[in-house]
């Protein structure tokens, strides 16, 4: 989880993701945004996010991306 | 059949008559009746075109579906395997539907793109060889609304192939899906999972929805026929002469051409969906008031809403989350450094969605060019975004009314401007054209009379100024999140019958009718 916060805060320094749960809702992390995160998380967790997982709630908040990672990465 | 053609009213007419006087469970097997017939009037041939998209899509996607349920059944099944042998067993099913998937892309995507880009390819061709040498072009049929229903389709297909929809088992349905008729014309592109839940189900009448759709569809019908067909006589003068119309006046034609295609565009979505909205079938919104936005990105949010949703989950994403992207972009960051190499999936992939949505556009250079002048316009305002942050943060103007006024005509004569290459559709004269509102100084020929030599009069003047005063005033209120049609419903009924009595006899009396009226066929049509 706190990597996942590290990367979403080179993003976005000024938005508290340890809290805030409508990242895509609030239009706060854009399609860019996106593609940057799931760039990271490969070279960071070795995990492949494909594109049907792009979906609001995974990436809605730190927490579910952090699931989503973990989820990923036990399949 | 137009939309602005009295065959088509008097089709509709029969349509909203049938749909509510036959038995409910009638409603959606009418519909696709009324489609093919939409269809056949246009021309018979281009049934066959939408009979393979929606045959191939359906068998395609009873595999897929086949495949999901047999996969998901096997391995709960076999609890006992260990992660790896799952691991290959998904991806051995994933490979077996992709194949599946390619067919389709390879049936629906090559039928879009040998239809619409051979005479583009073998254009292209020619331009290399000598005289006696060239390629003949070919005399191709494209058939109405091909890229939308074709986009619409493959969307609903991947959908399936990620088993993120439930495949449809009825082909009749699928079918209607596919050819619904008001969103042949020019979209919006909807999704099968929104769109089913409406589309299918049965609907009682209701004053209060029916007028509501048809406030919709005559709103759609006054923004057409009053603004967008007068406006296409000046624009038409004023790019047919390159020699005679420049500086100021390309300047003049930026701002009509632009509110021209808004209302066009806007127009023939409103039409559409007020007729789905009359009939209680909720069809996507194209359009959230784009020339409100406050920079292209925004804009691009704001404008063509499902086609850019589209690009984005079916083209944008795949292309950057992809093995070979990821690759490069590991191999960039190694190579490169880390500032480029975070950037590149993001630049490649937009890259090729801008080519995309150029091409998509018309198979010409002029609107492969305008797409990539987008890219061009959007990654540098995406790599000036700290620089802006700075500025605003310095001056404090973020949130400030001038300042965001001043974003929002910088956005619209910025826009304006890029979309030149779909007036001149000549890479080089846009180019010299736009250049000609610098270097030639003509402001005069706004107040001299000069604008009434465009095949307007001084009464056209008027109607469009009156047209431009509604349409803003309308966007106004509906920046504040309020519903015109709501507001107006919740007065006395004389208010909210005398606006819809107003716009049809506005309608009426002031489209630009004209001797012999033949009202021009929707700009996006042509798409």
């Amino acid at each position: 989880m706190e990597e996942i916060i590290e990367i979403l805060q080179d993003l976005h320094p000024d938005v508290d993701f340890e809290t805030c749960d409508t990242l895509i809702d609030d239009k706060i992390i854009d399609s860019f945004d996106i593609v940057t995160i799931i760039s990271e998380i490969n070279e960071n967790f070795d995990v492949v996010i494909p594109a049907e997982e792009i979906i609001p709630e995974n990436f809605n908040s730190a927490k579910a991306l952090s699931e989503l990672v973990k989820r990923l990465s036990d399949e | 059949m137009l939309f602005t053609s009295i065959e088509f009213i008097a089709f509709l007419a029969l349509v909203f008559l049938l749909y509510y006087v036959l038995p409910k469970k009638c409603q959606w097997p009418l519909l696709l009746i009324f489609s093919y017939a939409f269809y056949w009037i246009a021309d018979p041939r281009y049934i066959i075109f939408i009979l393979v998209t929606t045959v191939s899509a359906y068998l395609i996607t009873l595999k897929l579906a086949a495949i999901n349920t047999a996969s998901s059944e096997y391995i709960s099944a076999h609890k006992e395997l260990a992660k790896e042998e799952k691991k290959a067993y998904k991806a051995a099913m994933k490979a077996k539907k992709w194949r599946w998937l390619l067919l389709c892309l390879f049936i629906n995507i090559g039928i879009l793109a040998v239809t619409k880009y051979t005479n583009f390819v073998i254009g292209n061709i020619n331009s290399f060889l000598d005289g006696e040498s060239k390629i003949k072009a070919v005399d191709m049929i494209i058939p109405m609304g091909i890229s939308f229903y074709t986009f619409q389709t493959v969307g609903y297909v991947i959908d399936v192939y990620r088993g993120k929809q439930e495949v449809q088992r009825n082909p009749f349905k699928l079918a209607l899906f596919v050819s619904f008729f008001p969103q042949l014309v020019q979209g919006p592109i909807s999704r099968y999972g929104e769109m089913s839940k409406t589309l299918f189900s049965e609907h009682r009448f209701s004053g209060k929805v029916f007028s509501f759709g048809m406030m919709r569809i005559l709103w759609g019908y006054f923004k057409k026929v009053v603004i967008a067909d007068r406006l296409i006589t000046a624009v038409t003068v004023l790019v047919g002469d390159t020699k005679l119309y420049t500086g100021s006046y390309v300047f003049v034609a930026m701002l009509f051409y632009a509110f021209e295609l808004y209302c066009d565009f806007t127009g023939g979505i409103d039409i559409t969906i007020g007729i789905g909205e009359a009939m209680g079938i909720r069809l996507p919104e194209n359009f959230n008031l784009p020339y409100f936005s406050k920079n292209i990105k925004e804009y691009w949010n704001r404008w063509h809403i499902t086609m850019g949703t589209w690009f984005t989950d079916y083209i944008f994403y795949p292309i950057s989350v992809c093995g070979p992207m990821l690759k490069i972009s590991k191999w960039s960051r190694k190579h490169l450094g880390e500032f480029i190499g975070k950037r590149v999936p993001v630049y490649l992939s937009s890259f090729a969605v801008w080519f995309t949505t150029g091409i998509w556009h018309g198979a010409a250079w002029n609107f492969i060019v305008w797409g990539l002048m987008n890219f061009v316009v959007i990654m540098i305002s995406q790599e000036l975004e700290p620089l802006y942050a700075r500025f605003h943060e310095k001056f404090k103007v973020r949130g400030r009314v001038p300042y965001e006024v001043f974003q929002v005509i910088r956005t619209v004569l910025l826009m304006s401007a890029i979309r030149m290459f779909d007036c001149y559709r000549n890479v080089p004269l846009t180019f010299k054209m736009v250049g000609t509102m610098f270097t030639e100084f003509n402001p005069q020929i706004i107040f001299d009379g000069s604008l009434l030599k465009l095949g307007l009069g001084a009464a056209d003047y008027i109607v469009l100024a009156a047209g431009f005063i509604i349409v803003l005033g309308v966007s106004l209120v509906k920046l504040k999140l309020v519903s015109v049609r709501e507001a107006l419903y919740e007065r006395p009924a004389i208010l909210y019958f005398g606006a819809m009595a107003l716009l049809l006899v506005a309608t009426l009396l002031f489209g630009a009718y004209g001797v012999g009226y033949d009202s021009s066929q929707f700009i996006y049509n042509q798409f």
